[in-house]
Parts: structure tokens; sequence; C-alpha cells
């Protein structure tokens, strides 16, 4: 186990040049995660087109980890359909906190270079704010959807 | 409990000689420990000390040849628990200056001695519109009991704000103290900033308004000299595992009058005196507030810690930190990028540094410079609401004590200009993993 595991070229590169960093004029679900122990906060909106995520921007403060992730998740995520979406955040949760197996990550090479994270217990956590937000999200989207598909 | 006689205890506790660290330093075994194949750095004190094999000692000798339950039993194995579990009180009580040992509560930690307070003398004596005053820079111990009385007891919780170098300005405490403030309650040095707060004072403040002080002393108690009668407090909090003893033992200290006033914490054996079919009475201070068996061989044990520290001397402990944290001040102060948090006089504060380093978030730096052996704390610290006031989610904190050294400063700032390369070198010019 060595710090190269965790502090990968990729993963210094989206947290000093991060993707989708900013905020949406006019998100359809916007959420907060906070992670209490270490203050980390990612703040996330997605505006939709039908079932794709057709814009996501995330804001807010952490280390390294957990903005990288942040980072690659967005760009992972934008213009695929939520379901497509959902998947991968269930295989990069998969991957953190299951068995280890990247086939989850559809190939995705930068969100692969997050598997060293895994060594680093108290690190999985920064790792899996953003994706907590996405499934919250999505979560929300799709009960607001279903109940309005409903009232119709 | 035989006391250790070597350099490190062995000399005159009342002398103005400085501490014999390398003497000190032999008495603690896990000083000896390789972190990633680099000595060990135990920066982190403020969460928790290490322990000398004095104390490590005790607990052996108890279970080994003493272990047996206290106040009970008439056999020999009982009698001398009782007297070293009470030795260990009467040794608290003389640490800080106490009017005596019955006036030693043992609990589980600080933070069980605050929600004593809460659940008892506050839970009879506050009411609502009552107020209740704090700071914003309280370890959430000292926030979160008071937070529950203004729920159930309607009671307003007020806080007094640091100002921007960490300190409180007793203007604001005479402005947030009146006559419907029934407590006030305030930590003694603050464990982010390190500020050593003017309870004193504020103790004063406190009881010309006719409220109570409460003080705690979580940090303070293991730093440097605190007496009780020269605060004028109603209440002290502290903790053995922040002061070389065990972890599962905190003390707290009340004024006699106001503990026998008050009605116990927690029901069961050893705290009655005759228990009827309907209602009971009370046994007195301090068992009172001692229900059940106690942790009897962290409390003795946590007596070793006593006589370890009384050994050395309080005021020659606070003379050692301050030495180290000036030191600290300077050369954690010198690295480019730095922000260091709380009073820039060493005099004003205990041996706290709390700090950022531009570009590298303080989880980042926590786990790097781990990888140089170097343990220090990054986060909030258990302080929300500090953190909150000061806009800053996390720092990191080195926090020393008795067995600290200047070279391991060095070497804190050593591997925190290590974590500066990772983050500063632009991601092109790094070598490819």
């Amino acid at each position: 186990m060595s710090l190269d595991d965790l502090y990968k070229e990729v993963i210094l590169d989206h947290y000093q040049h991060p993707r989708n960093r900013g905020q949406l004029a006019d998100p359809d679900v916007a959420t907060r995660g906070h992670n209490p122990l270490c203050g980390d906060e990612v703040l996330l909106a997605v505006k939709m087109d039908g079932d794709v995520i057709q814009d996501i921007a995330f804001a807010g403060r952490g280390c390294s980890i957990s903005q990288a992730s942040a980072s690659m998740m967005t760009e992972s995520v934008k213009g695929h359909e939520v379901a497509d979406a959902s998947a991968l955040a269930d295989g990069f949760k998969e991957l953190m906190t299951g068995g280890g197996s990247t086939d989850g990550l559809g190939g995705n090479e930068d969100l692969e270079a997050l598997q060293g994270v895994k060594k680093f217990p108290v690190r999985v956590k920064c790792a899996l704010l953003p994706w907590t937000a996405l499934l919250e999200i999505i979560e929300r989207w799709e009960t607001a959807s279903h109940r309005s598909a409903a009232v119709d | 409990m035989a006391q250790n006689s070597t350099g490190a205890v062995g000399r005159n506790g009342t002398g103005r000689d400085p501490l014999d660290v390398a003497a000190i330093r032999r008495d603690f075994p896990i000083l000896q420990r390789r972190v990633h194949d680099k000595p060990l750095v135990y920066l982190d004190n403020a969460a928790t000390s290490q322990k000398p094999r004095q104390v490590i000692q005790a607990l052996v000798d108890y279970y080994e040849q003493t272990n047996a339950n206290i106040h009970r039993g008439l056999h020999t194995l009982a009698e001398e628990a009782t007297e070293a579990y009470e030795g260990a009180r009467a040794k608290a009580a003389t640490l800080i200056g106490a009017d005596g040992p019955d006036e030693i509560l043992f609990t589980r930690n600080t933070t069980e001695s605050l929600n004593l307070v809460a659940y008892t003398w506050a839970a009879e004596n506050i009411g609502a519109g009552d107020e209740i005053v704090i700071t914003t820079m309280e370890h959430h111990s000292n926030i979160v009991p008071w937070q529950w009385i203004v729920e159930r007891q309607g009671a307003v919780l007020k806080y007094v704000e640091f100002g921007e170098d960490g300190t409180i300005d007793l203007a604001d405490v005479e402005r947030a103290v009146t006559p419907r403030t029934k407590l006030v309650s305030m930590t003694h040095m603050s464990n982010v900033f390190g500020t050593i707060n003017p309870v004193k004072e504020v103790a004063r403040i406190a009881h010309e308004r006719g409220a109570l002080m409460l003080v705690d002393g979580a940090q303070s108690v293991p730093h440097m000299p605190v007496d009780v009668k020269d605060l004028g407090c109603d209440f002290l909090a502290f903790s053995s595992h922040k002061m070389l003893g065990p972890t599962g033992v905190g003390v707290l200290w009340g004024r006699r009058e106001i503990l026998n006033g008050m009605r116990p914490f927690l029901g069961g054996g050893e705290m009655i005196e005759i228990v009827g079919r309907e209602e009971t009475t009370y046994n007195v201070l301090p068992w009172k507030y001692e229900a059940g068996t106690p942790n009897i061989a962290d409390v003795i044990a946590f007596g070793a810690a006593l006589d370890y520290l009384s050994a050395l001397g309080m005021d020659r402990v606070r003379e050692h930190e301050i030495e180290l944290t000036t030191y600290a001040l300077d050369r954690i102060g010198g690295i480019p990028g730095v922000t260091i948090y709380g009073p820039k006089e060493a005099a004003l504060r205990g041996g706290v540094v709390a700090f950022t380093v531009e570009e590298v978030h303080p989880h980042d730096l926590g786990q790097i410079v781990d990888y140089d052996g170097v343990a220090i704390r990054a986060g909030q610290h258990c302080c929300q609401v500090l953190s909150t006031s000061l806009g800053v989610p996390a720092t990191a904190r080195a926090s020393f004590y008795v067995y600290n050294t200047p070279e391991e400063v060095d070497a804190l700032v050593q591997a925190v200009e290590g974590a500066r390369a990772i983050f500063a070198a632009e991601v092109s010019s790094i070598v490819a993993r």
C-alpha cells in the first residue's frame, strides 16, 4: 500500500482541473451531500431532457478524492440516460464497498483509477460522497416524474 | 503502585528546570513504534495522549494482584482495590485544588461529565426563558446537551462569538450574561484554536448575574496548572485519557454544596443509602453519583497518570509546551501558503496548532504526513459551530504533550512540505506512475 495508489496522476488532474464544476442556471433537481466527519460538501445539480441527464454540475469543498470523484462522476454521466447513470453509480459503490470488481464501470479508466482508494478505508466515504448525491438526485427525479405521470 | 524513579519523574517537580524530555520518552513504549517504516511522530495529543509504562503497569498490577469489587467485600483484595480507587480520587482532588475528594465524581469521560450537569443540575434549575450562555468555539459535547435543555425546558441558548484571532472578548460576555442567565459553560482551552479563555473573569461575571459557571477543562487540565478555587468556577469537567491515563475515565468536579443539592444522575447500586419498596434515600458524596460498579482498573491507572504528572509538575509541563508551541508557530507559519488559526502568541494558547495549507486539503495532508510517520488530526475536531463561524470547513491540527520535541515539529514541517510538493506540481510534470 503506497501513497501512489491514492494520488494517481489522473486523480490529481481531475482535482486541479475539475470538469463540470459550477452551478446550473435552472436545474431540475439539486441536492447537497455532506460528510459531517470531515466537512466535505458536494452540491450537485442536474438538468434533464426526458430520461437523459442533459447537464450536470457540482460545487462545494472537499479533499482531492471527493472532488476528483465528483469531477469524474459528472463527466461519466453527462449525456447519459438515468438508468445508465444509476447502474454506473451502483457499479462504483460495488467497487468501493463490495468485492472490488471494476466490471460495473463499463471500462471507464478514470473511474478505475479510483480503485486505489479502497485501500484507504477512511477515504472511501470521500470517493462515494458525489455518487451518493447522484443516487439521491435520481431517486428524487424518479419519484417526481412518477408522481406527475400518475397525476396525468 | 510504586512510583517510577527514573529520570523523567524522579526530579523535583517544584523546580524550574525544564522537563527531561529524553527521559520522559523512555517511559512511553509506543514512541518506539515505527509507522510506514518511519519513527512515530505523535502530534494528536488533543485527541488522546499516549500512556507511560507506569500507567500500563498499574493496569496489569491491578488485574494480576488486586482485582476485586470496591466498597463491598471485607476481604483483603476488596480493601486494597477500594483504597487504590479512592486514592486516585484524592490525587485528582489535589491536582485541581478541590476542597476534598468528595467533590470529585468519576464518569466515563468529559462528555459524560457535562451531560451529568445537564441531566441533574440543569434539569432542575433551568426553566422556560432561562438562558444558557456558551461560546462558538465549544466542542459538540458542550453544545448538544444544552440544545436538549432548550428543547425540553424552553430555555434559551446564547452564543458568545469568538473574534478573528480565536479569542473571546469579555465585553461580549458582559452583554450576553443577564439576570436570566442560569449557566455559563465554556471551554478553558479550545481544542482547535488552543485559546486559553479567561474563565476566571467569566466566572466572576456569571456569579454577579446569579448564574453558575461550568468549565470544560478537557484540554486545559492535562496541560497547565488548574485550580478550581482560583478560577472560582462551580463545575469542572475533564478526562483521564488526554492526560496520560486510560480511556473510560472522566471527572466532574463540583462545589460540595451544589453537588449535595442535586438529585443523583443514574440510579442503582452504590448510590443508595436505604432502598424501600416505594422510595430510596441516597448515599453521600461522591458515591451518590457513582451508580453501579465503576471503572475500577482504569481509575486506579489514572491515579498512576496523576502521580506521573505531579512528579513532572504542571507548571513545568506548561513551560515545555509554551516553548514547543512557540517553535511550532514559527516553523509551521514559515511554510508557504500556510494559515494558522487562533492567537499568535504561545503564552495565550495551549499546545494546539490548527492550520490549513493552500492547495492541500487537510484530509489529504493528514494522509500524506502519516506516510512520514507523523500523526495529526484533520477535519472539524468536533467543533462544527466553530468551523461554520470561521468559514473554514476543515483544518489540520498538531497538538503537543510532555514527550514531544522540536525535532518532531521539524518532521511535521518536512512532511507538510512533501504534501505541498505532490499538489503544487502541475500534473503534467509528475512522472507517470
